[in-house]
C-alpha cells in the first residue's frame, strides 16, 4: 500500500507559501462544514477565514439563488459577529435566513443601486474586520473585482462570499471564467428526504465543490442547513453498504 | 453638475394662519386681507376660497358678498416672509447645505452632494413633500439643473413631484408659458401680443431684436432657466453655527490638498463641539470657488460622532464628488445637526472580547447608498408574508426578537405573488401540476395548506379574504410556495386564482 501523506518538507515549503501569499497578515484559521467527508476535500480542513468564497446555484436556481443564499446564510451563521449582505434586488426573505441560523439582529442589508456599488460597499465592509461574513449578490464578478474583494479579506478575518446570481439563465455561462476566489461552489436542489407519510421532508442538496485553491473538486449530496446553519450528510448515505465500515470504526 | 430644488408653497400666507390660529374652522374659506391705497383688497386666498371664485386682487366688500360665512385676516408679509426663513433653515437642517428662502412663496435649496442621505431625487422630493403635507402645507417640487428650470417646473407643472433629469431640463421647460420665467407682467403680455406663447417659442429666436424691446432682463431669465448663467443662492444660516473657516492665499484644486485641509478643518471642528458636549450628527463641507458657485457635501452619521478620523474618513470618502473647476477658494466645515454627546465610562471585561464596533463601517457605507438602503430586518407579528418584515436602522440595539419557526419559509419572496396556472381538486389539496413562467411542473410531493386568514383590522377587504399556501415540490427536486386566493368554496374568500410566491432552497 503506498504512503499517502505528504513528505514533511513540502509541508513546510506548503507553509512558508501560505505565509507569503498572506501578505504577513494574520495566521489564516478554518471554518470547518463539521462534516468529515467534507471538510477532508478542504485543505485546511475547512472553508478559510478572510478569503472570498463564491457560490453559485445550478439549473434554473441560477437565477434566483434561493438554495445559494441559503448556503451563504448557513456559513455566514456559523461565524461570530454580525453578517453585511449587499443586495440590488431586494427579494430576500429575512424570515428564511432566521431559519437557516442568521437572526435578524445579525444581519445588516445594504441595498445598493448597481453592481459597482455592490462590490464596493462590500469591499468596504471586508476591510473593516469586525464583521464575521460579508455576503455580495452580484452576477458579473472580473478578475479585477474578485482580486480586490479577496486582498480586502486577506487583511481581516471576515469571509467573504460572492453570490452569483444572473438575469437570464444563458448568462452562467460567466461562472466558468477564472476570479480571485479561494473556492467556488455550485448548489443545486434534489428531491428532499422521503418521509413515511405524504409530504415533503427535509430539503437535500447537491453541492459541487467545482473549484479551490490547492485542493481538488468534489461534489457532495448533503441536506439543508439546520436552524444553527449546520449541512448534514442524508442518513440514507450513511446507512449504504460502503459507509458501515466507517460508523463501526467510529462507535 | 448642479442641481436644484425649488419647493412651491401656494398658499402659505393662508396656510401660516392656519397653523397660528388653530381656532379657525378648517372648511371656511380664509382670505388675507391688505390695503393698497384707501381700498382693501384680497392679498392672498387659501384653495377653498379661490374654488368659490375669489381672486387675488380683488376687494374686500365684493369677496365678502360673493362668499357668505368667509373668514377675513389682515395679512402680514413681514410674519410670512420670517416664518419662510425659519422653514429655510428646517430645510437646511434636514436636506441641504446650501438653502434660501424664495419669497414671497417658494425655497430654494441647493442639493448638490446631498440627495444621497434620503435614496436619491425622488425619494428625497417626496420626503420633503409628505412632511409638509403632514403639517398642513401645500407644496409642490421640482428638481432641475438651474433654478430657474425648478422654479418654473415647481409652479407650472400640476404634478407634486417633478424631476428633471440632469440634461433634459430644457425639453421640460419649453413646454411651458412664458409666465414661468419670473418677468414682469407687462412684459408677458407684450409678447403675447407678438404670439410667443411657451418659452420653447422663444429659444430659437435671435436675441438682439427682443433684447431691443423688452431690456436685457428677458434674456437674462432665460439664460438663468437654461443654466447659462449661474445664479447664486444666498443661505440661511443658524444664529450659532459651529463651523470652521479656512481661507486660501492661492486657489486649491488637487484632491490631496482637499483632503489635507479637510482634516485640518474637521481637527479645528471638534474642539469646538467638545467644548458644549456635543457629537454631530451632520456634517456640511462647503468649498466657494473662484467663480462663486458653491460646491456642497454633507454627511451624515447615524450616532452623534466627534472622532476626528472617523469624520475625517466619511468627508474623505466623498471628495470625488467636489468638482473644484478653477479652484477653491474658501472652505468652511459646519456641524449643522448635532446631539449631546458626553463622556461615559464603559464596562471593561477582562475575560471576553467587547462585540466590534461597526458604527463607522455603517456611516461610511450609509453615506454611500443612503440611509434608506441601510437596514436591519425586525420582525412584524402578522400571518401575511409581505407583511412580517418591517425595516429598522442598522444600529437599533438588538432584541432577540425572530420569527416564529414552525414552517419552513421560502428565501426569495417574489413580490408581487406571481399567477399560475394550475390543475388542483379543490378544496384543500394541491396542485397536480403549475405552469409558472412557461414552464409546467408535476407536484410531486406537498405540504399544506396553511391557511392565512386577513388582517381585517387594517382594511375592511381582507374582512373574509384567506389564503391557502402549500409548499410543493417538483419533479427536478425544486421546491416552490405557492397558494391559493380564497378557499376553493366560498367566493368572497378570494378569486380562487392560484400564485406562486417564494421560492424554497
Amino acid at each position: 500500500m503506498p504512503d499517502t501523506r505528504t513528505p514533511p518538507a513540502l509541508d513546510a515549503l506548503r507553509a512558508r507559501i501560505a505565509r507569503i501569499e498572506s501578505g504577513g497578515g494574520h495566521g489564516r484559521s478554518m471554518l470547518p462544514f463539521g462534516i468529515a467527508e467534507v471538510d477532508r476535500r478542504l485543505p485546511g480542513g475547512g472553508l478559510a477565514l478572510g478569503a472570498l468564497h463564491e457560490v453559485a446555484g445550478g439549473g434554473s436556481d441560477a437565477t434566483h439563488g434561493s438554495a445559494a443564499a441559503l448556503f451563504a446564510a448557513g456559513i455566514a451563521a456559523r461565524t461570530v459577529g454580525r453578517v453585511l449582505w449587499c443586495i440590488t434586488r431586494p427579494d430576500l426573505f429575512a424570515p428564511a435566513l432566521a431559519q437557516a441560523g442568521l437572526p435578524p439582529d445579525r444581519v445588516i442589508y445594504v441595498e445598493a443601486g448597481d453592481e459597482r456599488a455592490v462590490l464596493a460597499c462590500s469591499e468596504a465592509g471586508l476591510r473593516h474586520g469586525g464583521l464575521g461574513a460579508v455576503v455580495t449578490e452580484v452576477a458579473r464578478l472580473p478578475m479585477t473585482a474578485s482580486r480586490r474583494l479577496q486582498l480586502s479579506a486577506e487583511k481581516t478575518a471576515t469571509i467573504g462570499i460572492a453570490l452569483r446570481r444572473w438575469r437570464r439563465p444563458a448568462e452562467a455561462s460567466d461562472f466558468g471564467q477564472p476570479t480571485a476566489a479561494m473556492t467556488r461552489w455550485r448548489v443545486s436542489m434534489l428531491p428532499s428526504a422521503r418521509l413515511p407519510v405524504p409530504g415533503v421532508g427535509r430539503h437535500r442538496w447537491r453541492i459541487e465543490l467545482i473549484r479551490c485553491r490547492a485542493g481538488e473538486s468534489a461534489d457532495f449530496e448533503l441536506e439543508a442547513c439546520d436552524a444553527s446553519g449546520r449541512l448534514a450528510v442524508p442518513a440514507d448515505l450513511v446507512d449504504r453498504p460502503g459507509a458501515q465500515g466507517r460508523s463501526r470504526a467510529a462507535s | 453638475m448642479r442641481r436644484v430644488v425649488s419647493l412651491f408653497l401656494p398658499t402659505w400666507s393662508t396656510d401660516r394662519v392656519r397653523k397660528v390660529d388653530p381656532a379657525l374652522p378648517p372648511e371656511a374659506p380664509l382670505v388675507l386681507l391688505g390695503r393698497d391705497g384707501r381700498r382693501r383688497i384680497v392679498l392672498a386666498a387659501d384653495t377653498g376660497a379661490q374654488a368659490a371664485g375669489l381672486r387675488l386682487g380683488m376687494p374686500a366688500s365684493l369677496a365678502q358678498v360673493m362668499v357668505p360665512g368667509l373668514m377675513i385676516r389682515d395679512a402680514d408679509p413681514a410674519s410670512d416672509r420670517r416664518g419662510l426663513e425659519r422653514l429655510a433653515l428646517w430645510l437646511h437642517r434636514r436636506y441641504a447645505p446650501i438653502t434660501a428662502p424664495d419669497s414671497p412663496d417658494g425655497i430654494v435649496l441647493d442639493t448638490t452632494g446631498a440627495d444621497h442621505l434620503h435614496g436619491g431625487e425622488t425619494l428625497m422630493l417626496s420626503d420633503m413633500t409628505g412632511r409638509l403635507s403632514a403639517a398642513g402645507f401645500a407644496v409642490r417640487a421640482a428638481v432641475a439643473d438651474s433654478w430657474g428650470a425648478a422654479h418654473a417646473l415647481a409652479r407650472y407643472r400640476a404634478k407634486p413631484i417633478t424631476v428633471a433629469p440632469p440634461g433634459a431640463g430644457t425639453d421640460m421647460v419649453a413646454a411651458l408659458p412664458l409666465a414661468a420665467l419670473r418677468l414682469p407682467v407687462e412684459t408677458v403680455h407684450g409678447l403675447h401680443a407678438l404670439g410667443f406663447i411657451r418659452i420653447g417659442d422663444l429659444l430659437e429666436r435671435p436675441r438682439a431684436p427682443l433684447t431691443l424691446r423688452y431690456g436685457v432682463e428677458l434674456a437674462r431669465r432665460l439664460d438663468q432657466i437654461l443654466g447659462r448663467i449661474d445664479e447664486p443662492i444666498e443661505p440661511v444660516r443658524p444664529s450659532d453655527p459651529i463651523m470652521v473657516r479656512r481661507a486660501f492665499a492661492e486657489p486649491i484644486g488637487a484632491a490631496e490638498t482637499i483632503a489635507r485641509t479637510l482634516s485640518q478643518l474637521v481637527v479645528a471642528l471638534c474642539p469646538l463641539l467638545e467644548a458644549r458636549g456635543l457629537g454631530a450628527r451632520r456634517l456640511d463641507l462647503v468649498c466657494h470657488r473662484v467663480d462663486t458657485r458653491p460646491q456642497a457635501v454633507r454627511v451624515g452619521t447615524a450616532m452623534p460622532v466627534r472622532d476626528p478620523r472617523r469624520l475625517t474618513r466619511l468627508l474623505c470618502d466623498r471628495i470625488e464628488t467636489i468638482d473644484p473647476g478653477f479652484g477653491i477658494e474658501i472652505m468652511t466645515l459646519a456641524a449643522t445637526v448635532t446631539e449631546p454627546l458626553l463622556a461615559r465610562q464603559t464596562a471593561s471585561v477582562l475575560t471576553e472580547d467587547s462585540p466590534p464596533d461597526i458604527a463607522d463601517l455603517v456611516d461610511v457605507l450609509a453615506n454611500r447608498v443612503g440611509e434608506g438602503r441601510l437596514y436591519r430586518a425586525a420582525p412584524v407579528t402578522s400571518d401575511l408574508p409581505e407583511r412580517v418584515v418591517r425595516r429598522i436602522p442598522a444600529l437599533t440595539p438588538e432584541t432577540a426578537a425572530s420569527w416564529p419557526g414552525r414552517w419552513p419559509r421560502p428565501s426569495r419572496l417574489l413580490a408581487p405573488p406571481e399567477p399560475i396556472e394550475t390543475v388542483a381538486l379543490l378544496p384543500d389539496h394541491p396542485p397536480v401540476w403549475f405552469t409558472w413562467r412557461g414552464v409546467r411542473r408535476l407536484v410531486r410531493r406537498a405540504d399544506g395548506p396553511e391557511r392565512v386568514f386577513g388582517e381585517w383590522w387594517r382594511r375592511d377587504a381582507e374582512l373574509i379574504a384567506v389564503r391557502d399556501y402549500f409548499r410543493v415540490e417538483d419533479q427536478a427536486g425544486e421546491r416552490f410556495w405557492i397558494f391559493q386566493a380564497g378557499d376553493g368554496e366560498d367566493a368572497a374568500t378570494g378569486s380562487q386564482g392560484w400564485f406562486l410566491h417564494g421560492l424554497f432552497g
